[in-house]
Order: C-alpha cells, then structure tokens, then sequence
C-alpha cells in the first residue's frame, strides 16, 4: 500500500486566474481541496494614508483607484461622506446624476463579474468579450460625461461636477434598451447551460448565519437569501424615493451568486429609468459660495456606506478642521468578502477553486488599497 | 507490390524512376534514371519521398488551421482576428513559428533533463503516424494498412505518455496536476472511442480505412448516428480540447504540462497539438463522412478537405461555446454516459445486421431513421440519467421566507456572542 | 449533461458568428479595393494610376487607410492647451493638483494692457509622465487658461520629453477639452477637427471689443 502525502501548491500571485495579484497556498489531497492560506498585499498603495496628505477633493482622485472596474460607487461612497462631514446640502439634480452614474457602474460591474465566472469555468473567452463588449458602451457614456472611461473623478461634494451634455440622454437609452439583451445572451450562456449549472450548483454552500457572522455583505449575502440592501435599508442619496425589487436566492452558491448579480443589473436598469423620470433641470452642485472648493469640514467623525457593486462600501472620515482628512478607512467590501474563503474552498475540487474565488467577485485593488 | 498499384503519388514517383516494371506499364517512359536491377533504390527513394510530401503537408496543414482557427476564434467572438500579416493574416501564423524558434531554450534547474528534451518528441510522432492510414484522397496515402483503425486507436494512446513524461520531467507541481488529470482522461475515453468504432467495422466488414469509404455507400454519420456522437467527444477528449480541456486548464493550471517549455520545445508541442486535432478531424471524416467520397463535380481530394474542415469547424464552435467540466463529471460522462451509448449502439447495428445481412442503399435509408430514432431517444434517456444531480433551485424561490434581517432580531438569534467577545 | 441547453450556447455563439465585428481596428483598417476607392473617393482605375502600390495591395485586402477612435469632446487627454495670455501665473492649478506636478515660476512683468495680464510667466512645467489626467487643474484655473487636451497618443522613448514645458504648451495645438468648459459647450465646439487660435475664444465671455478694452483698462472710465 504506498503512502500518500497532501501536496502544497503556490497558486499567484502570478496567475490568470487569480483576479489580481492574489496569492493563495493551496493545500491539496490528490483534486480536493485541503487547506487554503490566502496571501495578499501585493497591490498596497498606501491610499488610506496618501488621503491624510491630500485636500477632500483630491481624495476623490483616490478613490478612483481603489476598484477599479467601479470607480464611480467609490466616488460616491467617498462623496457621500464628505457630504455627511461637511454639512452640504446636495443639488438634486446633481444627485440624481450621480444615481444614475453609479447604477450604470453596478450594470458594468456586474457585467465584468459574469463573464470573468464564465472566463473561469474554461469558456475560452467567448462570454466574457460579450460581456465586456456591453460593458464598454457603458463606458462611452462614462466618457461623454466626465471624459474618463475608468478612473472618472466625475462626483463633487453636493452633487457633480457638470451637467451630463445633451448627447449624454439618447445614447444613455440606447443603452438602457441593449443592456437587458446583453444579460439575455449571457443567462442563455450561462444560466441554460447544463455543464455550468452542473459545475455551480451546490458548489461552495455558505451558510446564511456564518455570512452575516463574517459581516460579507453585497450580492454573495443575498444569495444566501439575507434582504439585506443598503439601497432599500439605509436609503441614500433619492433612494428612498425609488421602489426597486431586491433579488433573493436561498441556495447560496456559486450558481446562486451569479444568478443574484445578474438580477440585480437587471433591476439597476429599471432604477435609471426612474430617475430619468424623475430628474428636473437646475444646477448640479451648489455654487462656491455654499460649497468652496477647499473644504474645511468641522472637527468631528464620520462613517457613511452604500450599497456597492461587491458589497458595503463605506467611508470613514476623521476630520480635525483642517483641509485635509485626519484619518480615512476604508472599509472594503471585496476584502471582507475573502473572510470566508476557506469555509468556502475546503472540500472542493481543484476545478471550482477559481470558480469560488470568482464568484465572490473581489477587486485586487480594492482588497489592498 | 499491392501497394504500387493502389498509391497513386507512390506510383507515380516509383515508375518515373523505374520504367520496366510490369505495374508501370501504362505509364509510359517518363525518366527512367535507374538502370535495371535497382526497384529496390527506387521503392526505398519513392518511399522517402512520400513521407517528405505527407509531412511537409501535415505541417503547412497546422499552420494554415492555426489561422484558420484564430480567424474563426475572433468571427465567434465578434472581433476580427489576426489581420496584419498577409491577407487576412494568413502568414500570422508563420511569423509565430519564426519567433518561437528564435526563443530562448530554457530547462528548468530541477527537470530531469533527458526526459525533458523527450516528451516533445513523443508527442509529435504518433500523431504523424496517425496520418499515415488516412487516405486523403483516391489512392492518395501513405500505407493502406488492413488493420488502419486499430493502429489509430494504438498510436493515439501514446500522446498521453508524452504528455505525462512532460509534466513529471518538469519539476513542477503543477505540472503534475495535469499529468495525472491526462492518464485519468485518457484511459477513461480509449474505451468509449474504440467501442464507438464497433459499429462502424460491422457495416464495412474491414478496418482498413480505404475499405471503410468505399464501404460506405451512404455516410456511416447517417447510419451511426450514437457512433459519431461518442467518438466525437471522445476524441475531444482525446486531444484536449473544450470541454475536456483538463490537461491545460488554462484558468487553473496555467498551460499544465507546458509549463516549463519554451522555445521550439514548445512549439512542438503547441505543433502537435494542433496536428492531432486535425488528425482526429480526418479520421472523423474518414470514417464517418465518407472521407474522399462526394459527387464527381470535384475532385476527391477537395472532397475530403471539404469535410475535413466543417469538422474542424465543428470543434472550434464547440471550443467557443461550451465551459469546462469538472474532472469527476469528465469520468462520469465516459463510463456512465458514452460506454452505455455504445453499448446499445452495438447492439442495434448487431440485431439490424443480422436481420439484413447484406442491406440495398435504399433499405440503408430505414436503418438510417431507425437508428436516429434510437440515437435521440437514448441521448435523452442517458442525459436525464447524467442531470439527476443538476437540479434547478427556483422552484422553491417564492415560497421560502428570507432570512430574518434587522438590528434587533439580528442581535438576539444569529450572532453568537461568545464569538464575539473572544 | 447533453442537452438543450448546450444546444442554446451553440445559437448564441452562431448568431454572434454572423454579426459585424465590434472592435475598432485602430491605428489602421485593412480594406480591399472597393472600400479603399470609396475612402479617396476615385474609381478603382485612377486609383491604380495614382497610388499603384495600396491599390495592388487592397486587391489582397492589405490596404491601409487610418481609422480614429470616437472620442467624446470631453475626453481628458493629453497635451494640455494652455493660453500664456490669459494666465496670471496665480498657481491655483499647482495647487489644487493631487500629486503636485505644475511647476509655476513668475516675475512681475511688464505693464503691457491686457485682460488677466499681471505676472509674466518664467517657468510652467507639467510633469505628463506621472499626470493622471484627473483635471483638477483645470477646474481650478479661475481664468480658463489650462484646458486639458484631448490627445492620447503622445508616448516617448525619453523621460525627459515627458515633462512639458512653457515652449511646448504654447506650440503645441490648441484642441481643448470640453471639460469643466461649459462655454465650449455652448459654442458646440468640436475639438477633433478645429482649433482655437485667439485666446479671446477659450474664455467664459464674449470677446470684448478692443474700444472697451481701452474703456475699462487705460482710461479707467469703469
């Protein structure tokens, strides 16, 4: 009888698949999946402290830089908290603006994590160029607005930093009208498909209380049937103002998790449509006067979140009356998603590693700042 | 002297060189360069010849179908694909060979040099010999040899051992990983393909391969329907390619068993590759298609390229299309799925032989239905069998109550307060 | 686990095979003759007469004819417009940008009348290569002096090159970006295929009249 021995894989951070410069000491028993050691820091920038250096708009430079495939919920995570520090009082159609920014931003989000599941289950990728396919016309519209496509810096405190052109409003129905057909083809890909379905399904079950213990939040807890959306929870921004349905899945895997994404794009839509509705001309910020560009917010702290494309995504601002922010944490919903990583890898297969780590949809620049 | 006679390229070398034989004597004299006394210089140089011209084919094959797949890649994906070199980048391919042999040659520190240097080795002849047996047009092979399908079934399996020597001569964990992932594939499919094949020998009543087109007097994929499905995917798997692509799961093991290779060690390889999945196109058209056999408007051996490449592109639509499976579904679908179907696939063709020994085209026709009838109707009785474990989780959607979310009711049930005072 | 739903995968990717391809082929498009007739707008016979060499080629679909990426006039790009006649040298861009890459070096200049004229500008330095196009300076700027451009092809082999200076900002092509313009804008003015060549029109007014330059400035009648 010869002996076996569980073999140690160095798996990144030098990967195609780790999303990143990820880094993850596998532990392997023959194809299952012993004991996982994840490993990561490779990305450190240092923003949390380069902020304490920088004036409350410069910040949002930084923000920028964080996620990168959802620059525009950074901006307003960061921007609502200033906004909470400093007192300002929004433009409503600034905000209204940024509504419909930032649910474009979760649309394109979403679009990237679905096609990089489908990327990571070996579809060689077909999907994922149709998913990125959609995802750059979303970007043209980012571009038409504030002239980026990734890091936008498109949001001012009390509301944004131009009026969208005139352009800006056919091109954004367009879109809204070939979004649903993008996640039409990608779900007939993905959603239809038995060797996927077979693949996902019942893949890397996390238990509801074990989530909410580990505080992950976003579209992995509500795969695991938690209503938990700080949109219809802790409505910001004219939220509260928007009836918007929240997808639920109860079975909490891998196949759970992208079905709740997909889902929520969907819904993503239906909320710009009502701000288009809803949005009336004026300005889009306050003018210097109220708001100057060198903020002085009162000493004091402040912690403000909103519901991101990954998760909670919240800012918290110390400020000592000065210029720039006495301490800035971020609390990033990619990297406390990883929390449970283990849990979620042990006893699975080699083949679905990648496939659980993609599908809890986490940014390498947000998890190390 | 069979051989002169049936091989057309054979012959045609052989009695340029050699006038006075009796199997040349329709040919005229062309050259005649030997004198007499020296067939067997001229047998060993046409030889050579024609193994010169079937190799040198097979490699501009690969490059071309290298474009070609690369091409269709970008149409299937919505881009344009590789343009820049030629037209419509024909020669894109050919620059890669170039840079791939200008590259460094690297061996790793801790490989096991000689086995190293081996594997590409063997992983390039067999699938050159697999060539040899398919005759790509009227009297235009190699070796017609009487035994062609079971010598493609036996050299095959020697591509696994030369992916195995390569990733254990590398050193490298993960190299191993697909190694060991290759020798479970690979036993696991040589059944189902070889059974697949069982039916196909009982209607032709020979294994070699030009006795197999000119037996089919309708496509075998007509009256085999169950045999082409299984030795489709088998061969898939066979050469690695989606949804069996487990060797070199890219998202996962990087390139496998490539790992480590470089340069034109590499290139082999890659070379290799692409020529075994043109192999088991040919074969597939051979045994399946009719091979060279068509109406006479064109010649037979466009004929066989016709069908040789709706094959490739089959595989490459099936690449664009279709995600991985996991390793322990790969094994489930060969030994519970495909040997099942071959097994009712032999014994429908057995029960329809031995009612009609010897069938008209005409009654080939309803043997052709019946066994499309019994092709779908097992397909769907096997895959039900195989999606048991699949089941769709939106039934009971609406009716469960989600969980019990707000701070007050959160604190009291569901965070364990010893945690968190630890 | 063969099944309809595979089957479905395969139409999608079929229906795909046959769409026009979405990619731009930028710097260049390869074209075959007719299109390449159309883009010079001769008839394929004059084509061979006068450019023979792209016309034989388009004959193997191998001609070349330039190809641009849609860009939106707000695009934030590259080679900085900046007006020395409407800067102040008052450095609010300098300061106002995160990573603090303006260099700005005044001396009290002449008494020459001018709008916004009041410091002559020694030094004005913009280091590109570690600018990250946010536009913070531009939305600082109270006099529109520094507008982003809206260029992107501007890569060196040189680090120097990288850092622009006073000469290379006051030759380089005046194509602005609408960004944090508004008077742009409303002039519908299109950056990519025009050019501002009076400092006068980068500004959030009309031109003023030069007898009421004279009014407001020399004669102090305002």
């Amino acid at each position: 009888m010869p002996s076996t021995q569980p073999v140690t894989v160095n798996l990144g951070p030098q990967h195609p698949s780790t999303h990143g410069v990820f880094r993850m000491r596998v532990t392997f028993d023959g194809e299952e999946i012993v004991d996982v050691e994840p490993v990561f820091g490779y990305l450190h920038r240092g923003s949390e402290k380069l902020a304490e250096e920088r004036t409350y708009t410069q910040v949002l430079t930084l923000t920028d830089r964080m996620d990168y495939v959802s620059s525009m919920l950074n901006n307003q995570s960061y921007i609502l908290a200033v906004e909470k520090l400093a007192n300002v009082e929004p433009s409503p159609r600034g905000v209204w603006l940024r509504m419909i920014a930032s649910e474009l931003q979760r649309i394109a989000s979403h679009l990237v994590a679905t096609g990089f599941l489908i990327q990571d289950l070996g579809a060689l990728g077909t999907p994922l160029i149709y998913s990125m396919r959609q995802r750059e016309y979303i970007l043209d519209l980012f571009e038409m607005l504030c002239g980026a496509r990734i890091t936008n810096s498109y949001l001012r405190p009390g509301g944004v930093y131009m009026d969208a052109p005139e352009e800006f409003w056919p091109a954004l129905d367009k879109v809204l009208l070939d979004v649903p057909h993008a996640f039409d083809e990608l779900e007939e890909l993905l959603s239809a498909n038995e060797i996927i379905k077979s693949r996902t399904i019942g893949v890397s079950i996390l238990s509801p209380e074990s989530m909410v213990n580990a505080s992950i939040t976003g579209p992995m807890l509500r795969a695991g049937g938690v209503d938990w959306d700080l949109r219809h929870r802790n409505p910001y921004d004219f939220y509260d103002q928007i009836n918007f349905h929240r997808p639920l899945h109860n079975s909490s895997d891998n196949f759970a998790r992208f079905w709740v994404r997909i889902q929520e794009a969907r819904e993503s839509v239906k909320i710009i449509r009502q701000c288009i509705d809803k949005i009336e001309p004026g300005p889009v910020r306050p003018s210097f006067d109220e708001v100057p560009r060198l903020l002085r917010p009162p000493p004091g702290d402040v912690y403000s979140a909103i519901e991101g494309s990954k998760g909670e995504l919240g800012f918290y601002l110390v400020s000592d009356g000065g210029i720039a922010p006495y301490r800035c944490h971020v609390r990033a919903s990619s990297l406390i998603n990883l929390t449970l990583l283990r849990e979620m890898l042990i006893g699975e297969l080699f083949n679905d590693l990648f496939v659980s780590f993609g599908s809890i949809d986490l940014n390498m620049g947000e998890v190390d700042r | 002297m069979d051989m002169i006679v049936e091989n057309n390229i054979f012959r045609f070398i052989y009695c340029n060189l050699v006038n006075t034989n009796e199997s040349c004597s329709d040919f005229g004299n062309f050259l005649g360069i030997l004198p007499l006394g020296f067939e067997w210089l001229a047998f060993l140089i046409s030889g050579f010849l024609l193994c010169f011209i079937y190799i040198n084919g097979i490699l501009g094959a690969v490059i071309l179908s290298i474009w070609g797949e690369r091409r269709l890649y970008g149409r299937f994906q919505n881009r344009s694909g590789p343009n820049r070199w030629g037209p419509m980048g024909v020669f894109t391919s050919t620059a890669d060979a170039i840079k791939v042999m200008f590259k460094e040659d690297v061996v790793p520190v801790d490989a096991d040099k000689f086995l190293f240097n081996l594997a590409p080795v063997l992983m390039v002849f067999p699938v050159f010999m697999v060539f040899s047996v398919i005759p790509v047009g009227i009297g235009t092979f190699v070796v017609d040899l009487n035994v062609g399908l079971l010598f493609i079934l036996a050299v095959t399996s020697l591509s696994g051992l030369a992916v195995v020597i390569a990733s254990w001569a590398s050193g490298n964990r993960i190299s191993i990983f697909s190694g060991l992932r290759a020798v479970a594939v690979l036993i696991s499919y040589e059944i189902p393909m070889a059974l697949s094949l069982v039916g196909v020998l009982m209607l032709s009543g020979t294994l070699s391969l030009n006795g197999i087109v000119e037996a089919q007097k309708i496509p075998f994929i007509l009256l085999q329907p169950l045999g082409f499905v299984v030795f489709f995917l088998a061969s898939l798997a066979e050469i690695n390619r989606t949804p069996f692509d487990l060797t070199e799961a890219e998202s996962e093991l990087g390139a496998g068993y490539l790992n480590d290779y470089s340069s034109m060690k590499f290139g082999i390889f890659f070379l290799a590759e692409f020529a075994a999945t043109i192999g088991a196109s040919a074969v597939i058209a051979t045994v399946f298609l009719a091979g060279w056999k068509g109406p006479e408007i064109l010649p037979s051996h466009i004929w066989f390229g016709i069908k040789l490449i709706l094959v490739l592109g089959l595989i490459v639509w099936v690449r664009m299309s279709w995600p991985r499976m996991r390793i322990d579904q790969i094994l489930h679908l060969a030994w519970k799925g495909l040997f099942e179907l071959t097994l009712i696939n032999i014994i429908v063709t057995t029960i329809m032989i031995s009612i009609k020994p010897d069938p008209s085209v005409n009654e080939m026709w309803i043997m052709a239905i019946i066994n499309w009838v019994i092709c779908i109707f097992s397909l769907i009785i096997v895959s039900k069998f195989l999606n048991r474990s699949v089941k769709d989780n939106f039934s009971n959607l609406k009716n469960t109550t989600p969980y019990p979310v707000g701070t007050e009711k959160i604190k009291s049930s569901f965070i364990n307060k010893k945690e968190m005072v630890n | 686990m063969i099944g309809p739903g595979l089957l479905r995968g395969l139409k999608i990717t079929l229906i795909n095979f046959f769409r026009f391809p979405a990619t731009i082929q930028y710097p260049n498009r390869r074209v075959w003759l007719p299109e390449l007739s159309r883009y010079n707008s001769l008839t394929p016979l004059k084509l061979f007469l006068e450019t023979p060499k792209s016309a034989i080629l388009s004959l193997f679909g191998m001609a070349e004819i330039p190809m641009k990426i849609p860009q939106s006039p707000r695009f934030r790009g590259n080679e900085f417009a900046w007006f020395e006649d409407r800067c102040t040298g008052c450095a609010s861009c300098a300061k106002y940008c995160p990573l603090g890459i303006i260099e700005i070096v005044t001396s009290p200049g002449s008494t020459d009348i001018q709008e916004g004229e009041n410091y002559s500008i020694d030094v004005f330095d913009i280091d590109i290569g570690r600018c990250m196009f946010c536009g913070l300076c531009v939305e600082a700027c109270p006099y529109d002096a520094l507008h982003m451009g809206t260029s992107f092809e501007r890569s060196t082999t040189v680090r120097n090159k990288l850092v622009i200076n006073k000469d290379n900002l006051n030759n380089s092509d005046k194509k602005p970006s609408s960004w944090y313009r508004p008077q742009f804008e409303e002039r519908e003015f299109n950056p990519f295929d025009s050019e501002i060549e009076d400092h006068y029109e980068a500004g959030r007014h009309e031109k003023p009249e030069k007898r009421t330059m004279k009014d407001r400035w020399v004669d102090r009648n305002n």
